[in-house]
This record gives C-alpha cells, sequence and structure tokens, in this order.
C-alpha cells in the first residue's frame, strides 16, 4: 500500500471540493432546509402538521443530506470520469493498487457525507427552533450509526457510479433516488407504516430506512424506532455488499 | 540504466466494443457449427512479440485498428490481454503493476487532462502522486511549463486548451515524474506543423537522456524522422521490423509504380514482368497492376508500348520514390490510410 498516492489522491479532491465549496453548498442544502421549512415550520406553524413532528422530521432531514452527498460526490465524478473525459486516467496510472483508487473515493465521499450531516444540524435547528427536541444520551451509538450511513452512501456512489452510462443519470435520480428517498422512512417513522403491512416489510430492503430510524433512535428516541442492533447489522451487512460490488464494477470499468 | 519493453504472443480480443483510443482490430466471427447465432468478437491482438530494446526510440506503424493503441494499453496496464505476457523492464506487467508504474510515462490518444485543476496544479498533484516532495516538485512543474511554452497559461483551467496545448500538457505531466519509459500514442495527430516539430526535439531530447521512447503512428513521416527501428502492424501482430531504411530497402526495388489499364489482360502482366529493373508485378484489381522496380519515370515509355502493343491503352500512372507506405502496401495490399 502506498500511502503518499494515497494522500495525496485525497488531497486532490479536497482541493477541488474547496474550489466547488459555493456550489456543493446549495447542492447539499438547499433542498433539506427548504424541506424543513415548509414541513417543519410552515406546516407545523399553521396547525397542520403537530409541533412534535419538527424532532421527528430533523434525523430524517439528517439521512438524506448524508446519503445524498455521499452518493452524488462520488457516482458523478466517476460516470463522468469513465465515460467522457477518462480524467480519471491519470490516477490510474499512479503507483498504487487500482482498487485503493476507489477506496481513495469512498473515503472522500464518506468525509463529504459527515461534513454534511453534520452541519445539517445546526442549520436545520436554526430554521426550525423553538421546539426542536433532540439529545445525544448515547454519543457512541451516534458516531457508529453516523459512520455507517456515511460508509453506505459512499458506497453505494461507487457501486452506481461504476454502474451508470452518463445518458441515464436522469433515470438514476428518478428510479433510484427518489423511490429510495420516499420510502426510506425519512419524513416519517417505520412504525407508521403499520397500517400497510406488506409495504411495511418491502422497505425494509431499502437501506435508507436503517440509516433515519438509526438516527432517530440516536437522536430523538422518544419516538419509535427500530431496534439499534437490526440498524447496526443491516448497515454494515449494505455497506460491505456495496463495497464488494462497488469495487468490482470500478475494475472492470478501470481495466479492459 | 535504460530500460526495455518486451511482449510475448500478446492476444487481446474484445467481446464488446473496446474502449476508445484502443479500437484496434478486425472483426473475426466465430461460427462453430450448431452454435447460436454467432457472436462477434473483435480481434484486438493476434500473437503479437515485441522486443524494444533500452535506450531506442521505437514507433509502431500500422492504420487504424491495427491493435497499436491495444498494445501501448497492454503495456500500461490499462488493457489486460486475454494471452501472453508483457515486460517493463524485468518487471511483469500485469504482476508488478505499481512497480511498472514508476517506470512509464504515458500520453493518451485522447486528452485525459484532470478538468477540475489548473496547468501547473495537474502536474503537482501528478507528482504527488508519485509521492515526489513538494519543493521539487514545483521546481519540476515551473520547469516543464517553461519547457513546453506553457508558463502564461499555468494558473489556468485546462478546460478552454486548444488541442496542441492540451497534447503538450499531456506530455509534460508525462515526464513530471522522469519515467525511464515513455510511451505516445499518436502523439502528433492533430497538431501544427510547429507544435508538432517542437515536440519531435522534445522527444528526442529525452531519449537522448538516455530514456526509452515507443510511440505509435499512421504517419510515416513523423515514424521515418523520429524512430530508430520500427515495427509495421496489421491485424494485431506484426509484420515487419526493422529500422526505417532497413525497411524501405525490403520492398523489391523501390519505387512503386501503380498502374491502371483501358483493359487489362494476363499477358500484358507477363511482358511487364520482362521489362529491364522490373522486380515483382502484382494484378491490383481487373484492370490495374501494381509493379515494383528499381527504376521510376523512365519505365513509363516501355510500359506504355507494351500496352499500346497488347491493345489496352495506359489510362494512368502514379509513381512512389522509396517509402514506408509502400513497405505498408507490399506487405498488406492495402494503403496505410485506408
Amino acid at each position: 500500500m502506498n500511502w503518499k498516492t494515497f494522500g495525496a489522491m485525497l488531497a486532490r479532491d479536497a482541493h477541488v471540493a474547496r474550489r466547488n465549496a459555493l456550489q456543493l453548498l446549495f447542492q447539499t442544502f438547499l433542498q433539506p432546509l427548504l424541506f424543513v421549512f415548509i414541513f417543519g415550520r410552515v406546516m407545523v406553524g399553521s396547525g397542520y402538521m403537530p409541533a412534535t413532528y419538527k424532532s421527528l422530521l430533523l434525523p430524517g432531514i439528517i439521512a438524506i443530506s448524508m446519503v445524498f452527498t455521499g452518493i452524488w460526490a462520488v457516482a458523478m465524478p466517476l460516470i463522468a470520469e469513465f465515460q467522457w473525459t477518462r480524467e480519471i486516467e491519470d490516477r490510474l496510472l499512479s503507483p498504487i493498487d487500482i482498487s485503493y483508487i476507489a477506496i481513495e473515493k469512498v473515503i472522500a465521499g464518506m468525509l463529504q457525507a459527515l461534513v454534511a450531516g453534520l452541519a445539517v444540524i445546526p442549520l436545520a435547528w436554526l430554521v426550525l427552533r423553538p421546539g426542536v427536541d433532540i439529545h445525544l444520551h448515547m454519543p457512541l451509538q451516534f458516531i457508529a450509526i453516523i459512520l455507517l450511513v456515511a460508509a453506505f452512501s459512499a458506497c453505494g456512489g461507487l457501486a452506481l457510479g461504476c454502474s451508470i452510462n452518463q445518458q441515464h443519470i436522469g433515470l438514476m435520480f428518478g428510479m433510484v433516488i427518489t423511490p429510495m428517498i420516499f420510502f426510506g422512512c425519512t419524513y416519517y417513522p417505520w412504525s407508521a407504516l403499520t397500517t400497510f403491512p406488506i409495504l411495511q416489510k418491502l422497505v425494509l430492503i431499502n437501506p435508507l430506512v436503517y440509516a433515519s430510524e438509526g438516527l432517530r433512535a440516536a437522536l430523538v428516541p422518544q419516538f419509535p424506532h427500530l431496534s439499534v442492533i437490526a440498524v447496526l447489522c443491516a448497515l454494515t451487512v449494505f455497506d460491505i455488499l456495496l463495497l464488494v460490488v462497488g469495487l468490482r464494477r470500478f475494475e472492470s470499468k478501470a481495466v479492459s | 540504466m535504460s530500460v526495455g519493453v518486451r511482449t510475448q504472443d500478446l492476444r487481446k480480443v474484445y467481446n464488446s466494443a473496446p474502449p476508445l483510443g484502443a479500437a484496434g482490430g478486425f472483426v473475426a466471427r466465430a461460427d462453430a457449427k450448431g452454435s447460436k447465432p454467432a457472436k462477434t468478437d473483435i480481434v484486438a491482438l493476434n500473437g503479437l512479440s515485441l522486443d524494444v530494446w533500452p535506450g531506442e526510440i521505437f514507433g509502431l506503424l500500422g492504420p487504424n485498428g491495427a491493435g497499436k493503441s491495444t498494445t501501448v494499453g497492454v503495456l500500461t496496464t490499462r488493457v489486460r490481454p486475454t494471452s501472453g505476457q508483457a515486460w517493463v523492464g524485468e518487471h511483469d506487467v500485469w504482476k508488478e503493476q505499481a512497480a511498472v508504474k514508476y517506470l512509464i510515462g504515458v500520453v493518451p490518444q485522447r486528452p485525459n487532462l484532470d478538468f477540475s485543476l489548473t496547468a501547473r496544479e495537474i502536474l503537482i498533484f501528478h507528482a504527488a502522486y508519485f509521492g515526489i516532495g513538494a519543493k521539487q516538485r514545483n521546481t519540476l512543474a515551473d520547469a516543464l511549463l517553461e519547457k513546453f511554452k506553457l508558463t502564461d497559461r499555468a494558473n489556468q483551467m485546462v478546460r478552454g486548451f486548444s488541442g496542441g496545448m492540451m497534447q503538450r500538457l499531456s506530455i509534460a505531466r508525462a515526464m513530471m515524474h522522469d519515467p525511464q519509459v515513455l510511451f505516445l500514442d499518436e502523439p502528433s495527430a492533430g497538431l501544427d506543423p510547429q507544435t508538432r516539430i517542437l515536440l519531435w526535439e522534445i522527444i528526442r531530447d529525452y531519449n537522448h537522456a538516455g530514456k526509452t521512447v515507443l510511440l505509435t503512428t499512421h504517419n510515416m513521416e513523423e515514424a521515418d524522422a523520429l524512430c530508430q527501428r520500427l515495427a509495421i502492424i496489421d491485424h494485431g501482430r506484426v509484420i515487419a521490423l526493422g529500422t526505417p531504411r532497413e525497411l524501405k530497402h525490403s520492398i523489391p526495388g523501390g519505387f512503386l509504380l501503380r498502374l491502371r489499364f483501358g483493359t487489362s489482360t494476363r499477358a500484358l502482366l507477363e511482358r511487364l514482368q520482362s521489362l529491364s529493373g522490373v522486380r515483382e508485378v502484382r494484378p491490383s484489381d481487373t484492370t490495374g497492376a501494381d509493379v515494383y522496380a528499381d527504376r521510376g519515370g523512365s519505365l513509363i515509355a516501355e510500359i506504355a508500348t507494351l500496352a499500346a502493343a497488347t491493345s489496352s491503352e495506359l489510362l494512368d500512372v502514379h509513381i512512389s520514390e522509396p517509402s514506408l507506405e509502400n513497405l505498408f502496401l507490399h506487405h498488406t495490399g492495402r494503403s496505410l490510410r485506408d
């Protein structure tokens, strides 16, 4: 393992992220904050939603921001660089095993997802306050969950980015990301699906369910949520699965 | 200490469309009896063996799709061969990839510069990937930007660069880690004559420092001017190998006269063979013939007389002097430009 090369590639990604900071900022935070404003402020303020919804909503918003940021940060550059710009070739020719190039992308994606998840908490709190009731009783549990969610988003980005053609980017959002968000228990707890028993079972194949429910368990345990053990196990399985698929796809893309 | 490059019996069969820049090969159909509708496999390399000596400029000459880019791809860890082996120096390319990557610099056919960075950053990050320290990489980047006349654009994003500037920057980037072997895939494609000459000088300079250069081209002038040895490849195989001079002298006669008659008779072709200085006559299609001879223009009158004697008028003549183009035609029956 060549740590100098690995570090230089991380430095390159950080440099590019800094250069595109403003664009990244809007891309990451605008949509979740608008959502928080409309549902948490307007709907609650006008009485259509109960005041407790504010606290229920926040973990889901963190999950969406993280997952969306991680997938975007890893998948979009990979789709472009493998297909029309071939920019990634300078890294494929650097003296390191090529699977570490994919792992570097995952680490860079995880860091961006973590920044997005941690930054959206105070931002959303500013929009929602007063009346947000979040607590960090078990910081270790929160750290474990937030790391697994970040890894899921980045590994998912790797698998998607190496599987999708540039002409199918729109389809990726329509067919994968949007249903994942809406059936991801982000805007409602999993227990709310009790009246739709089949759907409630089906959504369990959606990793975002475990991300939202896990964050709910860590930050707002007063609401019903899936068991933390189930969340940790499911996220670990999804992370490993997506990483393995992503690495295989990456290698088949990188070497013809 | 210079480093050589070697391949043995390389075969590469693509079962889907080959990547851009390695769109080598011809289409071979595997029509085994009783099989499903024949699957189309593209054979890009068909038993290619090469031995590039340390410290030489070696050229791969061939038409588009001959397998040049695929060969470079295999030697630079980007294309996995279906069978066969490749070495850079003592290192097996497919067993010791990281060690090989330290030794090689690659200039691709299509620019693949990092569009998120400026010209200077591209060089600096490239050096960083190779573990070169901050101070040294800054000095190196400035020197190469100066050498490639890019200093005034150093801090601009490369997205707006012209093709020639991108090509120069690609070469500068390939040289940043001072590789022992430089691969250039069609280096002068799309360059203006001035830039091409600058490029040739840079390649010769690099070679004078003891470095091995392997380049692909379908431009005979370039192969002739630059390469110490050449392999002519077609359909994924080496069909001729030697110095440009040796190769040109291997064509019978050296002069090629491409003739076209009103009507063509076997008798006429046989009589052409008997003219003094004619080495070989090949019918090219129903009314044409390719004549390889020791002399050129002075044969025309005799050919015209012979044609008239067999009541077959001479309609068109094209004479070319000894060249690699003729050599390619002699070996394959096709022009390099086909």
